[in-house]
């Protein structure tokens, strides 16, 4: 009934703002359907916190403890961003960037990505996965374009067609996942491609299928992933796009990406016997890590620049699971959770300095603390909390990833820190002369919606200090589960 | 299973036709007669899942056979063509570098192709197993394509290429997707290509041309 509730609420609201979306009140709808979704996701959560994992309708939709924190994160960011959207919008139309019905595209638009997100989290059948990956992508090609401007045209052009093209190569992928499924399991019933089932009889699979479906699987969902060097759709994306679109990208679209190759490892690693799975993530994800980080070096805007980061970031929880093993994984876990919930709220004072700088350009943005200091604090404290300093939340995911590092695989830790260090370095050297200093900024039109930043940033706070017992024992199980 | 003495012999004649029609597709200029060497690469899908329905005898591929007429025979082709009429773009022919060239790039592509897909090929116990190898050839000559091509409209016509190769390693090597998931593949195509021609337009509007060679201005410096 729940499960029921996320994926309906979000369609429907794709619907109600598809015919009313250019109206006045459109954002307040927004907001409301996507506060729906998280109250739904909310009781959703709570029922598997109280009687465990969900199988539903003949096992083809599933809650378990690891999409179970993921569905909640996503209604949850979902949520903040619409506040953040609602007057961030409005200033873009005061400023003449966005007609309202532009404005109808990109609300409904947003609904349908959230609730093309949620099926991709909650559907058992692999090939179903597929089809919602897709329509997430298909869904935001249109809202990276939304300014029709050329820089944001070539930006959705090269992300439809890197993304399209490496969800192609997934495609294949699970075409050969089917092929070695069907084997074990039957064409009856519609069960091969079903994970849980997949999962039960993963010794039986043809290990030499699998090994092959699980290249094709890495390079296709890897793509959306941004690992390099598959990333080039990333950064421009990011930087091309309205803010709130940058936000959900970066926040939520890549963790759920990366879910479906976690899925992935898990069955091919069951299957084929071998480390190989885990040694290919570890390597993609060291690589995308350490080249990100000397790409942050070289970046003006400062979307990019935290385009950059997100790369950076991803890389170090894909190289968390292919370390495995139960700290590892935990710590992949937290820190997919508070990296998207830093990163979007980083997204959030970005988008409104930007806004009233003028310019996305950092040389542009001068003096935030003095001219509007809550946009400034909230990228001050963002920035150090994405850094990972002490006491936030990603401090606490990012030693626990270094440690596991340094007595698995010792040769990998001086890769992590160089890539960390430099990170820090490029990052700080950014936005300090961003944050202090003067600056002559106009005030914007409307007050920007900041709240979203500073929950955002107190609940990684609390998960830097504090780890509930629930969360914990979400993430201690999924590790298990992954292995 | 009543497969039929000559049903292996004429499936593999259609699968080599697939794998000429994707050579054909790389030494072609002009963009509307790629759309026409597109919906043929669709008839003979058409044409090969019906064969496969039939020696099978399982019904839910004539069903899939049926999307395959209506989608990419049908459908897609003639969205695309009109798409050219209204952009204007009939008579665009594009200067493709040294098309010898990317034939013998596309030959090597077929090698490989054949040797990846030779292991899973021996497993197969379908009566098509031995067109994995094409298919899989058609997916990385689609792939060449897209990437030896400038044009917006070629690209997503390798794009669309490609699909069907993925599409023709579906029925070859498994008899199809569950119906569930091929309606939803389907769909995304579907929307896929409505959303690309809305974005010729847009490019065309800010461009002035379709040529991609101007969308080169995000880089790194």
């Amino acid at each position: 009934m729940e499960l029921l509730a996320v994926l309906a609420l979000p369609l429907l609201g794709f619907l109600l703002l598809a015919l009313f979306g250019a109206k006045r009140a459109a954002p307040e709808l927004n907001i409301a359907v996507s506060f729906a979704t998280l109250l739904a996701a909310a009781l959703l959560v709570l029922r598997v916190e109280l009687h465990g994992p969900i199988l539903v309708w003949h096992d083809q939709f599933f809650v378990d403890a690891f999409n179970v924190f993921l569905v909640g994160l996503t209604a949850f960011v979902g949520f903040t961003t619409a506040l953040f959207s609602r007057p961030y919008m409005r200033i873009e139309e005061f400023h003449g960037r966005l007609t309202p019905q532009r404005l109808r595209l990109y609300h409904a638009m947003y609904q349908l990505f959230m609730a093309a997100m949620l099926l991709a989290l909650l559907t058992n059948n692999m090939g179903l996965l597929w089809v919602a990956m897709e329509a997430a992508t298909l869904s935001t090609v249109l809202l990276v374009s939304l300014y029709r401007t050329r820089a944001s045209l070539e930006a959705a052009w090269k992300y439809f067609i890197l993304c399209g093209v490496g969800i192609a190569q997934a495609l294949f992928g699970t075409i050969l996942l089917y092929f070695a499924a069907e084997k074990a399991l039957g064409r009856e019933g519609m069960t091969a491609l079903l994970w849980t089932h997949l999962n039960t009889v993963k010794g039986q699979l043809e290990p030499r299928v699998l090994g092959l479906a699980f290249v094709f699987l890495l390079v296709g969902y890897g793509t959306k992933v941004g690992l390099a060097p598959l990333h080039n759709w990333l950064p421009d994306a990011h930087a091309e796009g309205p803010t709130p679109v940058s936000a959900v990208l970066s926040g939520l679209l890549l963790n759920v990406a990366l879910y479906a190759v976690v899925r992935c490892k898990v069955l091919v690693e069951g299957s084929i016997g071998s480390q190989l799975p885990s040694r290919m993530l570890m390597a993609f994800g060291l690589l995308s890590a350490v080249l990100a980080a000397f790409f942050l070096w070289r970046q003006k805007d400062i979307k990019r620049l935290f385009g950059y980061s997100s790369i950076e970031h991803m890389g170090i929880i894909t190289f968390a699971f292919g370390l495995g093993g139960p700290v590892a994984n935990f710590a992949a876990m937290l820190h997919m959770t508070v990296h998207s919930l830093t990163k979007s709220s980083i997204f959030f004072t970005a988008g409104h300095a930007s806004q009233k700088a003028g310019t996305q350009q950092m040389d542009g943005i001068r003096g935030l603390l003095d001219t509007n200091p809550t946009i400034g604090w909230g990228l001050l404290l963002g920035s150090f909390a994405i850094l990972g300093m002490p006491p936030f939340g990603v401090f606490a995911s990012e030693f626990l990833i270094l440690t596991t590092a340094m007595r698995v695989h010792p040769w990998t830790t001086p890769l992590l820190l160089i890539a960390l260090g430099v990170a820090f370095a490029a990052i700080f050297a950014r936005v300090q002369p961003m944050v202090f200093g003067d600056s002559e900024a106009k005030p914007l039109p409307h007050s920007p919606a900041l709240v979203p930043v500073f929950i955002h940033l107190a609940i990684v706070l609390t998960l830097g200090v504090y780890m509930p017992p629930a969360l914990a024992g979400w993430y201690r199980a999924a590790a298990r589960l992954i292995g | 299973m009543t497969a039929h003495a000559y049903t292996v012999p004429i499936l593999n004649l259609l699968a080599a036709c697939l794998l000429l029609i994707s050579f054909a597709m790389l030494s072609r200029r002009r963009t509307q007669r790629l759309v026409t060497l597109f919906a043929w690469q669709g008839t003979i899908l058409f044409l090969s899942t019906c064969l496969v329905a039939y020696s099978s005898g399982l019904r839910e591929i004539y069903y899939s056979a049926a999307l395959t007429l209506l989608l990419k025979v049908i459908g897609l082709p003639l969205i695309l063509h009109r798409l050219i009429y209204r952009l204007g773009a009939q008579w665009d022919s594009e200067t493709v570098v040294n098309i010898p060239l990317t034939m013998l790039v596309g030959l090597v592509l077929v090698i490989f192709a054949f040797g990846l897909a030779q292991p899973i090929s021996m497993m197969a116990t379908t009566i098509t197993r031995n067109t994995l190898g094409i298919a899989l050839a058609v997916i990385l000559l689609s792939f060449l394509m897209m990437i030896t091509r400038r044009k917006a409209v070629t690209q997503v016509i390798g794009f669309l290429a490609m699909e069907n190769g993925l599409f023709f390693a579906a029925t070859s090597a498994t008899y199809g997707m569950p119906m569930v998931v091929e309606l939803g593949i389907a769909l995304d195509l579907l929307v896929g290509v409505f959303i690309l021609g809305l974005f010729f337009f847009q490019i065309r509007e800010q461009f002035e041309s379709l040529d991609l060679s101007n969308l080169e201005s995000l880089k790194e410096d």
